[in-house]
C-alpha cells in the first residue's frame, strides 16, 4: 500500500503544492454545500427559512425540526415521524443485501474457477441487467410477485432488491477473483477439496474488500429505493425512503422545510456512516478489482 | 312531540345499529392508498380514521406521496397487477374512470342509494364518482380552482376595489407594479400554469371553457379565441416577476402573505397557507372568483375509489364510504382543508367567509350548470390529453410559443393525444 | 443452461464426480434463470408492450404496429429529451471524469488529512436526491441562493439565473448531477492509481521524466480500464438519471429539461399512455446496449481463457 507516486510528489514545488490544497479545499467546500444547506436550515424555525438567506447560520438556534422530523412529523394520517421506518428498512435491507452478496459471490468464484463453455455470454447477460430502467420491470414484477404470494411483504421487496442487485454483486466479485490465482484452486482441487471447500477456505478469506465494496454498493442502493418500496411494500412495511417522500412531497399542505432538510439527513445516517466509516476500505476494495473492468 | 322524536331517534339509530351488527360490525380493516401526508390535510383524514375505529374497522394506512398522486398511482398499478389492490385509493377524476373501466372497482351501491347520495352530490361530481351507473367513489370535497387570492394591504394600496373583469383586474395589477411590489405570485410549474389557463378560458366564456377543454372541439381548441386565451396568459406572465420559474405553489402564498406579492391565482386549497400564518379573510387577504368567472366553477374533487374486496373486507370498505359522506365529517374535514364539502346540504356554519363562498357559489353554479371539471386538475379531460395541454401551455407561458402557434398547438396536442 | 445437458452425459461414470462437475452450474443457474426472466423476459414484455396501444395498465387487445414510435419520435417532448441526454451525459461524463482523475491525482500527493477529504467527496453517492434535489434547487435558485446571497454581501452585478433559464437549466443538472458521482470515480481513479506498479515511475524518473511527462505519458494512459469502468458506470447513471430531475427541476421550465428516463416515467404512469412509455424505454434500451454491448465485447472476447 505504498503510495507509488511518493516520489513524484516530493519533486514538486511548494507552490503547486499549495494550489493542489487551495483545490482540493475549493472542491471539498462544493461537495459539502448540499449537506451546509441542509443542515442550516434545519436549525432554524420556519419563519426565518421563509425571510430568505437561505446560506446563513440560523439567527434563532432550534432543534425542534430534528426532534419533529423524528418522532412527531405527519408521515400518513399518524404523526410518528420517521422513527418506526427505520426498522423495515433493515428488515429489509440487511437479508437483501446479505443474500445479493453471498450470490454474487457465488457466482463470481463459478465464473471465474470453473469456467465453461459460454461463461462470457453468460456474465456478459447478467452484467446488462445492471442497466436495465426499473420503471419498466415494475408492472411485470408485480405480476409475478401477485402469483408468488409475495405481494406486499417484506420477503417480496427482498427478493426483488436480490434480483436487481445481482448483475453488480456478480460484477463485483468476477472482476476480483478474475484477479486471485486459479493454481491455487486446482491444487486444492487435486487435493480433493470440494467445490463448497475451496470457497470458503481459499477465495472467501481474501474476500474483504471485494465484500466491503458490494456491500457498501448494494446497502446505499437498496435503502435510498423509493419505486419499489412504494410499489411492493404493505402498510407494516413501509420503508424510509417512503416515509421521507411522503414526510417532504405533500401536495397541497404547507411545507415544513426545515422539518424536511433534518428528516433527509436522518434518512440518511446509516448510508452516511457506512460510507464514513468504510470509505477506505472501499478505495482499497476498489483498487482491489473491482475498477479493473 | 317528545316521545315522537324519542322514537324516532331509537329508530334509527336501531336501524343503523342493527345495519352495523349484520354488515359492518365485523370489524375488518380498510387499507387506504393516499397522498395526504403532510401536517393538515393528514390530520384532517385523521378524523376519520379515529371514527372509523371507533366503529371497530382498523385502519390500514398506506400513504405514497409525491407528484400530485402519481406516485401513488404508479403504486396502485402494481398492487392490482399483483393482484392486491388497496381498499380505498385517493383518486382524481378521469382516473377513477381509467380504472373503473378495466373492472376492478367495487360497488357502493348498497350504501349509497340507502343513504340517498344521488340526491345531495352534485351531478357534475357524480359523473366522476359513478360508471354505469354504479357507485365506485366516495367524493371527499369539493376544491374550485378559480379563485384569486389578494392581499388586503396592497389591494388597498390599487384602490380597494376588488377586480370583477379582465380590464379591472389588469388595472390593480398595474397599479400594483407601481406601487413596486410583485403584482402576480405564481410558481412556475406546468400544473400551476395549467390552472391559470383554467381561470383565463373559464373568463372567456363558460360556453367556450366546455367546448374547448371538456369537449375538445378542434374549432374551439384552435381557433381565434383560444389565440385571445393565450394573449391573456401572455399579458399576465407579464406580472410575475423573473424568478417564478419552479417555485412551489405554497412560496407564491407566502410572497402574498408577506406583502411582496399583490395576489396569488391558485385552488382553494391556499387558503390553508394564509391561515396558518394567521391571516383573517377579508381583512388581511381578500377571495374572489377569477374576474370574470363568477358564477361559475371549475372544480377538482378529491374522492376515494373503491376497490373490488373480498367479502370480508366489505362491511368495512361500506363502513369507510359511508363516513366520508357523513354531513358530520364532510364538514369537520373540509374546514380544515380548505375545500367545500361535496355535498350540498352540510350547513356553512363551521366555515369562514371565504368557505361560506366557496359553498354558495358551488350551489349556484351546480344549479345554473355552471359547474365544471377543471382540466388542470384532471376533471375536463383523460390525463393523456391533460398532459398534452400542459405541455403546450407550460410552453407558451414560459416564451417557447406565441399565442398564435400555442393555439395551433393545443389542437394538434391534443388530437394527437386522444390518438 | 444449455450446459447443463453437456455435461449430462458423463452421469454414468461416477455419480460423486459427476455431481462435483455440475455443482458449479448448479449454483450459478438461479441466478441465471432469475436474470433470465426478471431483466430479459421483462425487457421483451416491455418491447410487446410497445406495440400495443395499452393506456392505463398492459393491455394485448389493441395493436398499432409502430404507431407508438412514429408517435414517440414526432413528440416535441421527446426530441427535447434527446437532445438534453446528448447535453447531459456527454458533459457529465467528460467532467466526472475530469475532477474524478484531478482529485483523485491531487490525493495520491501524499496530502494530508486525505482521510477527511475522501469522505466528503464520496459522501453525495450516499444521499437520495428526494432532499438533496431541493437543496440544490434552493441553491440554484437566484432569488434565495448564490445569487441573493452573493449580492446581499455587496456584489451587486453577481448574476447566477440558469436554472429559470430554459436554455440553461439543462446545465445546472450537470451541475447537480456530477456533484453527486464524481466522488464516486475519484474513489475508483484513486484506487487505480494506487495500484500502479512503482518500479515503472521509479525508472521513468531515473530517466529525468519531469512528473507532468509520467503522469501523462505513464500513468493516466495505464487507467484505460479505469475510465472504461467509469464510463460504463456514469453512462447508465446518465441515461437512468430521473430522480434529480423531478426534484430540481421536474422539467422545467416549460418542457426544458425533459430526460428520457422523465419522459418514460411520466408517460407510463403520469399520462397513462403506457404504450408510448413501453416504446420509449425500449428506445433507452436500444442506447444502453448500444454503448454496454461494444464494452462488454472488447472487455470479455478479448481475454481467451
Amino acid at each position: 500500500m505504498s503510495a507509488p507516486s511518493q516520489d513524484v510528489a516530493t519533486r514538486n514545488g511548494v507552490f503547486v503544492r499549495a494550489l493542489i490544497y487551495a483545490l482540493l479545499i475549493v472542491f471539498a467546500v462544493y461537495y459539502l454545500l448540499p449537506l451546509y444547506v441542509m443542515v442550516v436550515n434545519s436549525l432554524k424555525p420556519l419563519d426565518e427559512i421563509r425571510q430568505g438567506n437561505m446560506l446563513a447560520l440560523p439567527q434563532q438556534w432550534t432543534i425542534a425540526p430534528w426532534l419533529s422530523a423524528w418522532s412527531t412529523a405527519q408521515i400518513g394520517v399518524s404523526p410518528t415521524g420517521l422513527k418506526p421506518y427505520f426498522l423495515n428498512s433493515v428488515l429489509m435491507v440487511v437479508p437483501a443485501v446479505a443474500i445479493s452478496t453471498v450470490l454474487g459471490a457465488l457466482n463470481g468464484y463459478v465464473l471465474t474457477k470453473w469456467r465453461f463453455k459460454g461463461d462470457n455470454i453468460v456474465f456478459g447477460m447478467m452484467l446488462l441487467a445492471c442497466f436495465i430502467p426499473f420503471q419498466i420491470v415494475l408492472i411485470p414484477s408485480a405480476r409475478i410477485l401477485g402469483l408468488l404470494g409475495l405481494a406486499g411483504s417484506v420477503p417480496g421487496l427482498i427478493l426483488i432488491h436480490a434480483i436487481y442487485g445481482l448483475g453488480f454483486t456478480t460484477l463485483f466479485f468476477r472482476n476480483y477473483y478474475e484477479a486471485f490465482p486459479t493454481e491455487l484452486v486446482r491444487a486444492a482441487q487435486i487435493d480433493g477439496a470440494s467445490f463448497f471447500q475451496i470457497f470458503r477456505r481459499i477465495l472467501l478469506p481474501s474476500s474483504g474488500p471485494i465484500i466491503v465494496v458490494t456491500v457498501i454498493w448494494q446497502f446505499t442502493n437498496i435503502w435510498n429505493d423509493f419505486l419499489f418500496g412504494s410499489s411492493f411494500s404493505s402498510v407494516d412495511s413501509i420503508p424510509i425512503t417512503v416515509a421521507l417522500n411522503n414526510l417532504v412531497n405533500s401536495s397541497t399542505g404547507v411545507k415544513e422545510y426545515n422539518v424536511h432538510f433534518a428528516g433527509a439527513i436522518l434518512a440518511a445516517l446509516p448510508t452516511l456512516i457506512v460510507y464514513i466509516v468504510s470509505g477506505r476500505y472501499f478505495v482499497r476494495g476498489l483498487m482491489a478489482g473491482a475498477v479493473k473492468g | 312531540m317528545l316521545r315522537k322524536l324519542l322514537i324516532g331517534t331509537m329508530l334509527g339509530s336501531a336501524l343503523t345499529a342493527g345495519y352495523a351488527a349484520s354488515t359492518y360490525a365485523a370489524g375488518g380493516s380498510v387499507e387506504v392508498l393516499h397522498w395526504w401526508t403532510s401536517g393538515g390535510e393528514a390530520a384532517a383524514l385523521d378524523v376519520l380514521k379515529k371514527k372509523l375505529e371507533s366503529q371497530g374497522v382498523t385502519w390500514k394506512d398506506m400513504p405514497v406521496a409525491g407528484g400530485g398522486g402519481e406516485a401513488a398511482m404508479t403504486a396502485l398499478r402494481a398492487r392490482v397487477t399483483a393482484g392486491d389492490p388497496p381498499t380505498a385509493v385517493q383518486a382524481l377524476g378521469f382516473d377513477i374512470t381509467d380504472w373503473a373501466k378495466q373492472g376492478v372497482v367495487g360497488d357502493l351501491g348498497e350504501v349509497a342509494d340507502k343513504e340517498g347520495w344521488d340526491k345531495v352530490v352534485p351531478a357534475a361530481l357524480q359523473n366522476f364518482a359513478k360508471h354505469d351507473g354504479k357507485w365506485i367513489a366516495a367524493p371527499v370535497n369539493v376544491h374550485s380552482t378559480n379563485w384569486v387570492w389578494i392581499s388586503k394591504k396592497a389591494l388597498d394600496a390599487a384602490g380597494g376595489k376588488a377586480p370583477e373583469n379582465w380590464d379591472e383586474l389588469i388595472a390593480v395589477l398595474d397599479k400594483m407594479k407601481a406601487n413596486g411590489i410583485t403584482p402576480l405570485a405564481h410558481g412556475g410549474q406546468a400544473w400551476q400554469d395549467a390552472t391559470i389557463f383554467d381561470a383565463v378560458v373559464l373568463s372567456l366564456g363558460t360556453d367556450f371553457y366546455k367546448a374547448s377543454m371538456i369537449d375538445n372541439d378542434p374549432a374551439a381548441l384552435g381557433g381565434e379565441k383560444m389565440v385571445e386565451a393565450f394573449d391573456r396568459m401572455a399579458k399576465l406572465k407579464g406580472y410575475v416577476d423573473k424568478d417564478f420559474s419552479g417555485r412551489d405553489w405554497n412560496l407564491a402564498s407566502a410572497m402574498v402573505i408577506e406583502g411582496k406579492a399583490g395576489m396569488q391565482m391558485m385552488g382553494d386549497w391556499a387558503k390553508g397557507e394564509f391561515l396558518k400564518a394567521g391571516q383573517k379573510p377579508g381583512s388581511d387577504f381578500v377571495c374572489i372568483r377569477f374576474p370574470g368567472t363568477q358564477g361559475a366553477v371549475t372544480f377538482n374533487s378529491d374522492m376515494f375509489m373503491m376497490f373490488k374486496v373480498g367479502d370480508d373486507k366489505k362491511a368495512a370498505q361500506l363502513t369507510m364510504a359511508s363516513d366520508i359522506e357523513s354531513p358530520e365529517f364532510q364538514s369537520s374535514f373540509n374546514v380544515v382543508k380548505g375545500s367545500v364539502p361535496a355535498r350540498t346540504d352540510v350547513p356553512d356554519t363551521a366555515f369562514d367567509d371565504c368557505g361560506k363562498k366557496g359553498i354558495k357559489d358551488l350551489a349556484e353554479a351546480n344549479s345554473s350548470g355552471k359547474l365544471f371539471g377543471s382540466m388542470a386538475h384532471g376533471y375536463a379531460v383523460p390525463a393523456a390529453v391533460k398532459n398534452a395541454m400542459y405541455d403546450v401551455i407550460t410552453r407558451h407561458f414560459n416564451g417557447e410559443l406565441d399565442s398564435k402557434a400555442a393555439a395551433a398547438a393545443l389542437a394538434e396536442a391534443v388530437a394527437a393525444a386522444k390518438g | 443452461m444449455a450446459d447443463t445437458t453437456m455435461t449430462a452425459r458423463s452421469a454414468a461414470a461416477n455419480p460423486r464426480a459427476t455431481l462435483q462437475d455440475l455443482l458449479p452450474k448448479i449454483v450459478l443457474a438461479p441466478s441465471f434463470a432469475v436474470i433470465l426472466i426478471f431483466v430479459y423476459g421483462f425487457i421483451a414484455f416491455t418491447a410487446v408492450l410497445s406495440f400495443s396501444g395499452s393506456k392505463l395498465l398492459p393491455d394485448f387487445s389493441t395493436w398499432v404496429g409502430f404507431g407508438n414510435y412514429v408517435r414517440l419520435f414526432n413528440h416535441p417532448n421527446w426530441i427535447v429529451a434527446l437532445k438534453n441526454l446528448a447535453i447531459f451525459s456527454i458533459l457529465y461524463i467528460v467532467v466526472c471524469s475530469v475532477i474524478g482523475l484531478a482529485l483523485a491525482i491531487f490525493l495520491d500527493q501524499k496530502i494530508r488529512g486525505e482521510g477527511v477529504l475522501r469522505p466528503i467527496y464520496l459522501y453525495p453517492m450516499a444521499l437520495s436526491f428526494i432532499v438533496t434535489g431541493v437543496a440544490w434547487k434552493w441553491f440554484l435558485d437566484p432569488g434565495i441562493g448564490l445569487e441573493h446571497v452573493m449580492q446581499s454581501i455587496g456584489w451587486e452585478s453577481f448574476s447566477f439565473r440558469w436554472i429559470k433559464d430554459g436554455k440553461m437549466a439543462i446545465y445546472t443538472i450537470v451541475i447537480a448531477a456530477v456533484w453527486q458521482s464524481s466522488g464516486f470515480v475519484m474513489a475508483m481513479f484513486l484506487a487505480g492509481l494506487r495500484g500502479v506498479d512503482n518500479e515503472i515511475i521509479k525508472a521513468a524518473q531515473i530517466d529525468g521524466a519531469s512528473t507532468l511527462t509520467i503522469y501523462r505519458r505513464i500513468i493516466i494512459p495505464l487507467m484505460r480500464p479505469v475510465f472504461l469502468s467509469a464510463f460504463v458506470v456514469l453512462a447508465h447513471l446518465a441515461i437512468k438519471s430521473y430522480d434529480l430531475v423531478v426534484a430540481m427541476t421536474d422539467g422545467g421550465p416549460g418542457t426544458a429539461t425533459w430526460t428520457p428516463a422523465l419522459f418514460m416515467q411520466k408517460f407510463t404512469f403520469g399520462r397513462n399512455e403506457m404504450g408510448m412509455g413501453a416504446a420509449s424505454a425500449i428506445v433507452m434500451m436500444m442506447m444502453i446496449f448500444t454503448i454496454i454491448v461494444p464494452y462488454l465485447y472488447s472487455e470479455l472476447g478479448g481475454k481467451k481463457k
